[in-house]
């Protein structure tokens, strides 16, 4: 089966470029400015979003979009939410590929089997459910799999050789590679101890590998830029957000500087 | 089905329990299970985790008969197991002494740890301080404005506070912000987690350190009451205490599990704290469980007098025990737990913590309809001196 995910992956390549994947929460700071900040981030050159499924106890966020969380929660945003925002987006936009990134109690809320039929006619293509490990995810697994979702999973710089490898092979769409030992928005990437391990992890995957954790600008973009297959950036645009002032303007600004480091 | 192999080689009791984290920490959750697999079968540490529960916490504790209250209740035979009276005030020290011997074993150098009423805050920070180690405590502001006093223990003992301001500003909130510490020093920091909660191996360490409390007991019930009790009574809020008290007994079917959850304003109204009695399975903290949450799968805020019970999940091992029906759950509101509070401590002249007070509570319900051949044990998981402003605010009076 053919994906978005790896067609999106397969063009990039073909430019000789890397891959901008963008993340922001879904419905923060309300549902109408999360899709025109979708919509900007495409025109400005993002190739991937990674949408936010918004968590009373995002476990692994760091202070940046926690407070994203808490923002659209208090508009009441939803998992629900977020599938009718990407049904929207896909009105105009059939290309870009749609990632959901949660925490596993709002999934199970809806059930893995209904949530994948509707993240389908939704159009959304891939889910990174950041507290299911692979011993934890069958049923999801499964039902991914049936409705040709991926499933991209996170490797950390402590994951070891064999888990690495298993992990890969129960994974589809991309790898997601924790550039540091922390949280999200985290700092101080330690970009020769990411190559080393990215180039270990090449070694038995096909999968394209994204690294995320810590990329906020031109600089730390371009420090890992030539290890991986593209760079995700998250807090950055959350904090813009949260900051409020011209969001749509300062969104696209920050997009056009990471895309230009990537090519 | 044997409840001895509880858990699973996975983590799991039954569906529940598990690992349910982010990647970074799956590695260090499988070198801790490991490592206290090795560690509870090595002589020295468990001379050493046995000497300090003897002449550290001052164990065992003592099984008490109130007189007293047994013929003001007029039914059945009322113990009570005094974890009050160990070091530092509760059942906490038990395993907090046992995981800082871990910790040291696994060369950690650097202590963290969640708290919300701040016992297991002050239990760690006791043994961060005796064995010389560097020590965080995360508490929520909701918690350290109602348990000030907890709050300069820690302090004195030379552990550094850290107040949470997200979500609802409690012990849930203690546990994200512990966890994202964690997971950014992994390498030299050990996280003692305070009740049988969290991602495997948690639970069952937790359990295990505390088993000393049932263990004791068995052993004291024979010599002080001549034959199995009845009916064992714990409060629950992650429930360590409870397990402590119930794990010995869970296959001795003789005898009844109560443990009662925090029903807050009462059941009826949903501001409770009682996942097992009110809330549905979900997924927080690392494992799988009973919930407080909404139909969107979102943490709904708790309630409850008790801040050590405020939380809105509960130890994977109750939810098994619950839905195999080996343990029955029940609730006490904070109006019962408050009249418990008063009444064990003019009675018996022994003031419970908020927490235990519901544990009493359920007591008052349940002695005057057993007769009076029959015993029940409950288990004063911790003194009430810190809850002293608490109960002085609620009636208006200023200290």
């Amino acid at each position: 089966m053919t994906s978005k995910i790896k067609d999106t992956f397969s063009e990039i390549k073909a430019e000789n470029r890397k891959a901008l994947i963008t993340y922001i929460v879904s419905g923060d700071p309300d549902l109408e400015t999360t899709l025109e900040i979708m919509h900007t981030m495409v025109k400005e050159g993002a190739d991937i979003i990674e949408l936010g499924i918004p968590f009373s106890d995002p476990m692994a966020e760091g202070i940046s979009i926690q407070k994203g969380h808490e923002r659209a929660l208090k508009k009441g945003a939803s998992l629900i939410d977020a599938l009718q925002l990407v049904a929207q987006f896909r009105s105009s936009n059939k290309k870009t590929p749609i990632v959901f990134m949660g925490y596993m109690n709002t999934f199970e809320s809806l059930g893995a089997q209904a949530f994948m039929a509707k993240a389908v006619s939704a159009g959304v293509d891939g889910i990174l459910i950041v507290d299911m490990p692979p011993e934890e995810s069958s049923k999801f697994s499964d039902h991914a799999m049936k409705n040709n979702i991926d499933i991209i999973r996170l490797i950390a710089p402590t994951t070891s050789l064999d888990r690495a490898k298993k992990i890969s092979s129960q994974s589809s769409g991309y790898i997601y590679y924790i550039s540091v030992k922390g949280i999200t928005g985290a700092s101080n990437i330690d970009a020769d101890d990411v190559k080393n391990k990215v180039e270990v992890l090449q070694t038995f995957t096909d999968l394209p590998i994204a690294i995320g954790f810590g990329i906020k600008d031109a600089i730390s973009a371009s420090s890992v830029k030539d290890i991986a297959d593209g760079i995700v950036a998250g807090s950055v645009f959350v904090d813009l957000i949260g900051e409020g002032n011209d969001v749509l303007n300062m969104v696209a600004k920050k997009t056009k500087e990471l895309k230009e480091v990537l090519g | 089905m044997s409840e001895e192999i509880m858990p699973d080689k996975n983590g799991r009791f039954g569906v529940y329990g598990g690992r349910y984290v982010a990647e970074t920490l799956v590695p260090a959750l499988e070198e801790l299970a490991e490592q206290y697999e090795f560690i509870k079968k090595d002589k020295n540490f468990l001379k050493e985790f046995r000497d300090d529960l003897s002449h550290y916490v001052g164990r065992p504790s003592p099984l008490y008969f109130a007189k007293r209250w047994t013929k003001l209740l007029g039914g059945a035979k009322i113990f009570l197991k005094r974890e009050d009276l160990n070091h530092t005030g509760a059942h906490k020290i038990n395993n907090t002494v046992g995981q800082i011997l871990l910790a040291k074993h696994m060369g950690k150098k650097r202590i963290i740890a969640e708290t919300g009423a701040g016992q297991h805050g002050v239990a760690t920070a006791t043994v961060a301080a005796r064995h010389g180690l560097e020590c965080l405590v995360y508490m929520g502001e909701e918690d350290i404005k109602r348990q000030s006093l907890n709050v300069f223990r820690m302090k004195l003992l030379g552990a550094e506070v850290v107040g949470v301001s997200s979500g609802t500003r409690t012990l849930k909130d203690a546990m994200n912000e512990a966890m994202r510490d964690w997971v950014t020093n992994v390498d030299d920091t050990y996280y003692i987690i305070g009740s049988v909660a969290g991602p495997h191996p948690y639970p069952q360490i937790v359990r295990d350190f505390n088993a000393v409390v049932g263990e004791e007991v068995i052993e004291q019930s024979k010599i002080q009451i001549g034959k199995d009790p009845d009916v064992l009574i714990a409060c629950v809020g992650g429930g360590s205490n409870a397990m402590g008290l119930f794990y010995p007994f869970i296959e001795n079917k003789n005898v009844r599990l109560i443990g009662v959850e925090a029903g807050g304003l009462g059941l009826s109204t949903g501001k409770h704290a009682a996942p097992l009695n009110d809330g549905k399975e979900g997924i927080l903290h690392g494992m799988r469980t009973y919930l407080m949450q909404d139909d969107a799968g979102q943490i709904i805020e708790t309630h409850s007098v008790s801040a050590g019970l405020d939380y809105p999940g509960v130890g994977p091992e109750h939810a098994w025990l619950k839905d195999i029906g080996r343990a029955e759950y029940v609730a006490a509101d904070d109006q019962e737990a408050l009249e418990a509070f008063k009444e064990l401590t003019k009675v018996e002249g022994i003031m419970p913590a908020l927490e235990t007070a519901h544990g009493i509570a359920y007591v008052k319900k349940i002695a005057p309809t057993m007769s009076k051949e029959q015993t029940i044990i409950v288990n004063v998981s911790g003194r009430g001196d810190k809850d002293i402003n608490t109960v002085a605010s609620i009636e208006g009076i200023e200290l």
